[in-house]
C-alpha cells in the first residue's frame, strides 16, 4: 500500500482517539483517491463524525497519522488545514444568520483571510461573478440579498455547501448533507452533490442508503471506531457482518 | 436596500445620523452650555471612546470585556505622567527634599525618578504611549486568552479581575503612581495652561475631533469584510474557523482596537479634567462603561455616544440631588435595558420610532387612497424589519 501513498489525496493510518479511555476511533486506516467519493456509514456512535473532526483538526488525535497529499494534518491548526484544501460541512446547517446569502458566500471566498487582508478586502467584479456563479449552482441565485436567517432548512444546507464550493477544496467532507430535507430537496441535493463531486475527492457521512448508492464510489462501514467493511457498495451490502450490525436493522 | 451590493462607507441614512451627531457635539452643546458644563460634557465624551470600542468588541464581536477601564486608565496615566513631569520642574518643587520629581514621590521618600518615568519627559513618546501601551497590554491579554479559546463569561470575569489587580497595584505602589489619589495638580501642556476656560474649550473640540476620527475608523471596520467576520464569529465561530480564518487573531485585533480607542479617551480625560486616578481604572468604571454602550445600543457606534452622554448627564444631575440613589438607579437602568431594550436606544429608534416615521411619511405620500393604506403598510413593514436591523448594526 505504502508504495502508492503519494497518489492518494488522503491517507489515514492507524488513527486513534481516546476520550478518557473510551476509544471513539480505534486504529482506523483508510485511503482516499483523487476524485473518489467515499461514503461512511455505520450505526450511531460508530465514530463517523469523530473521524471528520479528527481530519479537520476539530478534535485532536491520540495517535496515528492523517496525511493530505504531502502534509501531516494532525499537527496543523484548523484554519491552516482549510487553507491547505480540506473543506468541512457540519451536520447541522452552520450559516451566518445575521448576514445575507451573498455575504455568507463572500466570507468563504479564498482571499483576504488574514486580519489586514480582510480589513482591506475589496468586493470586486471577480468576487461578485464567482459568488453569483456559485449561487446559481446551489439554487439560491434569487435569494442573494436575503438574510440567511430567513432561508429554509434545506436552503441553509445548500448555502453551507456553496460556502465550501467557493473555497474550491480538493477534499470535501460532508456530514449528513440530506438529513432533515424534504423528498424534493433531497433529490435536488443529490443532483447538486453529483455535480460538485466531479473533480474533487469527497468524504460523505450518510444514513440514507438510496442516496449512498447514488453517489458512492466506495463505502466504508464503521463500527465501534473500526472499519467493519470497505469496498464497492454491492460488496459491502452483501457482507454478512455489515448486515448483522447495520443494514439488518 | 443594498441590491447593488456595494460596500459603501456610509449609506445616505447613516450620513444623516453622523451629521446629526456632529451638529450636536460641534454646534449645539458648545452654544447651549457654559464653559463649566461644556467641560463636563467633554469628560463624558472621553468615555464615549471606550463605548465605541465596546460596540466593536461586544456588540459586533461578542467579546464582553469588563475591564475597559484598564485601557482607559493606561492611556490616561500615560498623559498624566507627562503633564506631571512638566509640572514638577526643580523650580516649582524647590521646597521638596528632592526637587525635580513629582510631589507624591517626594512624600513617599522616593529620591530619584524611576527609569520608566524618564521617557515620559517627551511629548512625542507620550502620545505614542497613550495608544501603544493599552494596545500592547490588550495584545498580551488577547493572545493569552483567545489562543486558548477563552471566551464568553470567563473572558468577562478575567478582564474584570485584571481591572481589580491593576487598581490594587496602582494604589499599592504609591511612591511611583500617586496611589489612591492618583496623579493630580496637572497644569500645563508644553507651557500651555490647560486649566483656563479657553484651553478647556479648545480641548473639548480636540476631543470631539478625535472622537469622530475614532467613529470613522470604527465605521470603516464595520463596513469591511472584517466587520462582517466579527458578526459571523459571534454567531458561528466554528464555521468561521473552518472557512480558513484564524479566529483568535481577529479577536485580538478588535480587542486591541477597542483598547486603542479607550487609551485615547483616557488621555483626553486627563487633559480635560486635570487628573488621573485609580477610581477610573477599576471594576466600577469598567462596568459603567459597558452600561453606557448597552443603554446607547451595543450594535450602534453612534448609539454608544448618545448612551454615554445620556447616562452621564443623568448621573451628574441625579447625583447632585440624590447622591445615595444614583447607584441604585444605574443598576435599575442596566437591568431595564437588558430586559426590555436589548439593543438600547439605537434599537428603540430603528425598531420602534423609525418604522413609524416611515409609515407616517408613506401614509402622507399615499394620502389619496387612505382606506387601502393599512393593508400594504402592514405587509410592507415585514421586509422593513431586517433593513431596520441592518441599519442598527
Amino acid at each position: 500500500m505504502s508504495i502508492h501513498q503519494t497518489s492518494f489525496v488522503l491517507s489515514v493510518e492507524d488513527l486513534t482517539v481516546s476520550f478518557d479511555g473510551f476509544k471513539a476511533v480505534d486504529g482506523l486506516t483508510f485511503y482516499v483517491e483523487p476524485n473518489e467519493c467515499r461514503v461512511m456509514i455505520g450505526p450511531n456512535g460508530a465514530g463517523k463524525t469523530t473521524v471528520l473532526d479528527l481530519i479537520c483538526g476539530r478534535t485532536r488525535a491520540t495517535s496515528g497519522s492523517v496525511r493530505f497529499k504531502d502534509q501531516e494534518l494532525l499537527t496543523m491548526r484548523e484554519d491552516q488545514i482549510v487553507l491547505a484544501g480540506v473543506g468541512r460541512k457540519f451536520q447541522t446547517p452552520s450559516v451566518y444568520e445575521d448576514l445575507s446569502v451573498f455575504e455568507n458566500l463572500e466570507l468563504s471566498y479564498p482571499r483576504g483571510h488574514s486580519v489586514f487582508g480582510s480589513l482591506f478586502f475589496r468586493r470586486d467584479a471577480e468576487v461578485k461573478a464567482r459568488i453569483e456563479e456559485i449561487a446559481e449552482t446551489i439554487f439560491l441565485a434569487d435569494l442573494l440579498d436575503e438574510k440567511a436567517a430567513f432561508l429554509s432548512h434545506g436552503q441553509k444546507q445548500w448555502l453551507e455547501i456553496g460556502m465550501l464550493l467557493i473555497q474550491d477544496p480538493e477534499l470535501l467532507m460532508l456530514d449528513e448533507p440530506v438529513a432533515g430535507m424534504s423528498v424534493a430537496e433531497r433529490k435536488k441535493t443529490a443532483e447538486l452533490l453529483n455535480r460538485i463531486i466531479d473533480h474533487r475527492s469527497v468524504i460523505v457521512i450518510e444514513h440514507d442508503m438510496g442516496f449512498v448508492e447514488d453517489i458512492a464510489t466506495r463505502v466504508t462501514v464503521l463500527h465501534q471506531g473500526k472499519t467493519l467493511s470497505e469496498g464497492k457498495m454491492d460488496k459491502v451490502k452483501n457482507d454478512p457482518k455489515v448486515i448483522e450490525v447495520y443494514l439488518g436493522h | 436596500m443594498q441590491s447593488d451590493r456595494k460596500t459603501r462607507f456610509l449609506t445616505r441614512e447613516e450620513a444623516i445620523y453622523f451629521g446629526l451627531l456632529a451638529a450636536v457635539i460641534f454646534l449645539i452643546l458648545p452654544m447651549a452650555l457654559d464653559s463649566f458644563r461644556l467641560n463636563l460634557f467633554g469628560k463624558y465624551l472621553s468615555y464615549a471612546f471606550v463605548a465605541i470600542g465596546l460596540v466593536l468588541c461586544w456588540g459586533a464581536g461578542g467579546i464582553l470585556s469588563l475591564g475597559q477601564g484598564v485601557f482607559f486608565g493606561l492611556g490616561g496615566y500615560a498623559m498624566a505622567m507627562f503633564l506631571k513631569l512638566e509640572a514638577s520642574t526643580p523650580e516649582a518643587t524647590a521646597i521638596q527634599s528632592t526637587p525635580g520629581i513629582p510631589d507624591f514621590m517626594d512624600w513617599n521618600q522616593v529620591t530619584a525618578l524611576p527609569w520608566w518615568w524618564e521617557p515620559f519627559n517627551s511629548l512625542a513618546f507620550t502620545l505614542v504611549a497613550v495608544v501603544a501601551v493599552p494596545v500592547a497590554f490588550a495584545f498580551i491579554i488577547g493572545v493569552a486568552m483567545f489562543r486558548r479559546r477563552v471566551g464568553g463569561v470567563y473572558f468577562a470575569i478575567i478582564t474584570q479581575a485584571i481591572a481589580a489587580i491593576l487598581t490594587i497595584l496602582i494604589i499599592g505602589q504609591q511612591g511611583f503612581t500617586g496611589g489612591v489619589n492618583g496623579i493630580t495638580d496637572l497644569r500645563t501642556l508644553k507651557g500651555w495652561d490647560i486649566r483656563s476656560d479657553e484651553a478647556k474649550e479648545i480641548l473639548y473640540f480636540v476631543n470631539a475631533g478625535l472622537l469622530f476620527a475614532c467613529l470613522f475608523a470604527a465605521q470603516y471596520v464595520r463596513r469591511s469584510k472584517l466587520g462582517r467576520l466579527l458578526i459571523a464569529m459571534r454567531d458561528q465561530e466554528d464555521r468561521v474557523r473552518f472557512s480558513g480564518y484564524d479566529v483568535a487573531s481577529f479577536k485580538v485585533f478588535v480587542f486591541c482596537l477597542g483598547a486603542a480607542f479607550a487609551g485615547i479617551g483616557g488621555a483626553m480625560f486627563t487633559l480635560q479634567v486635570g487628573f488621573m486616578s485609580p477610581t477610573l481604572v477599576g471594576i466600577v468604571p469598567s462596568i459603567e462603561m459597558v452600561i453606557f454602550a448597552a443603554v446607547g445600543g451595543r450594535l450602534s457606534i453612534l448609539g454608544a455616544v448618545y448612551g454615554t452622554l445620556l447616562v452621564n448627564w443623568a448621573k451628574t444631575t441625579l447625583s447632585e440631588s440624590f447622591p445615595e440613589l444614583w447607584l441604585l438607579g444605574l443598576g435599575a437602568l442596566f437591568i431595564a435595558v437588558v430586559m426590555f431594550f436589548p439593543n438600547g436606544l439605537a434599537g428603540l429608534w430603528s425598531e420602534q420610532v423609525r418604522p413609524r416615521l416611515r409609515k407616517l411619511f408613506a401614509g402622507r405620500g399615499a394620502g389619496a387612497t387612505p382606506p387601502a393604506a393599512p393593508v400594504p403598510a402592514n405587509s410592507a413593514s415585514a421586509p422593513d424589519r431586517p433593513a431596520a436591523k441592518a441599519a442598527a448594526e
